[in-house]
């Protein structure tokens, strides 16, 4: 995943993320502040998928840039910065999950129906492309609504996968799980959205049967 | 030939191809064999790519504007303990 640069303003320079971090720890503010408005959107989004709330989202964002800030120093340069910042932000939501509720519905570890069968009852093809069906508006509420119906072992390993494009060493380190646990996990959440999409996106009337 | 089950567990690496070039072939025979499966795979992959397609909102004017608030408190709280 290539970062996207930011001209600065200064003579036209443009600053990777190590750059900015090693201005940011001289002093450098401004620095900083480019540091989040590049990744603010992601890490806002990021902490609504996981929290499922706009309120904890916002702490979560806040928490999130101000601990990073604090802790620049202890930034290791051998990670990226956008990885660290997202191990920063899980642990932060999976704190916000697991205050808002006192059951065990939270754990990360083990999803009480682990290694039952992800059913599978639509086997339907897709109606033309859900991009072209559905405005940018609705396509999102649908998939949000599709997301937070996982349970949050599931979807936070599918949303560092398959939304912000970790890999699977990147999401297993920031989830602190084993990378078989990481695979395993993505099989399921996809498949499970996959099923409830299936059910919105899947041509009316028809199932697999009629492309035979 | 690879039962549904095992194709099934297969297809997220299939899909994220980090499979080695002999299993992908057993696979792809598969799905060539079994229209199921065929479709399991084709809206799987559409699953994964619609979300990828989905760019990131701006974050909410009142939002941001809190962020920048705290952070430049603490900004000059950071520098006010350096200078001082
Ligand atoms: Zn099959």
């Amino acid at each position: 995943m290539a970062d996207f640069v930011m001209e600065t303003g200064e003579g036209g320079n443009v600053f990777d993320d190590t750059a900015l971090v090693n201005l940011a720890r001289g002093g450098d503010a401004n620095a900083f502040g480019h540091l989040v408005s590049r990744y603010e959107r992601k890490i806002y989004r990021l902490a609504r998928h996981i929290t499922d709330s706009e309120s904890d989202a916002e702490d979560v964002l806040q928490e999130t840039f101000l601990k990073a800030y604090e802790h620049l120093d202890g930034f290791q340069g051998n990670s990226k910065f956008y990885t660290w910042l997202v191990r920063i932000a899980v642990n932060e939501s999976l704190m916000k999950l697991r205050k808002r509720r006192s059951d065990r519905t939270v754990s990360l570890d083990e999803p009480s129906d682990n290694g039952e069968e992800p059913m599978m009852r639509e086997v339907a093809v897709w109606e033309g492309s859900p991009e072209e069906q559905y405005s940018n508006e609705e396509l999102r509420g649908i998939l949000e609504k599709a997301i937070q119906g996982l349970k949050p072992a599931f979807r936070t390993v599918f949303v560092l996968r398959d939304v912000e494009e970790l890999s699977t060493e990147e999401t297993a380190t920031a989830l602190d799980l084993s990378i078989p646990a990481v695979k395993s996990r993505l099989l399921r959440a996809r498949l499970e959205l996959r099923e409830r999409l299936t059910r919105i996106f899947k041509q009316k009337g028809e199932d697999v049967l009629a492309y035979l | 030939m690879l039962t549904c089950k095992e194709f099934l567990q297969e297809l997220s690496d299939y899909l994220d191809e980090t499979i080695d070039a002999e299993l992908r072939k057993k696979l792809e025979s598969h799905i060539t064999e079994c229209p199921n499966c065929w479709v399991i795979c084709d809206t799987s992959k559409k699953t994964i790519q619609v979300y990828k397609g989905m760019e990131p909102q701006n974050v909410p004017k009142d939002v941001q504007d809190r962020l920048m608030l705290a952070l430049q408190k603490k900004m000059a709280a950071k520098c006010g303990k350096v200078k001082a």
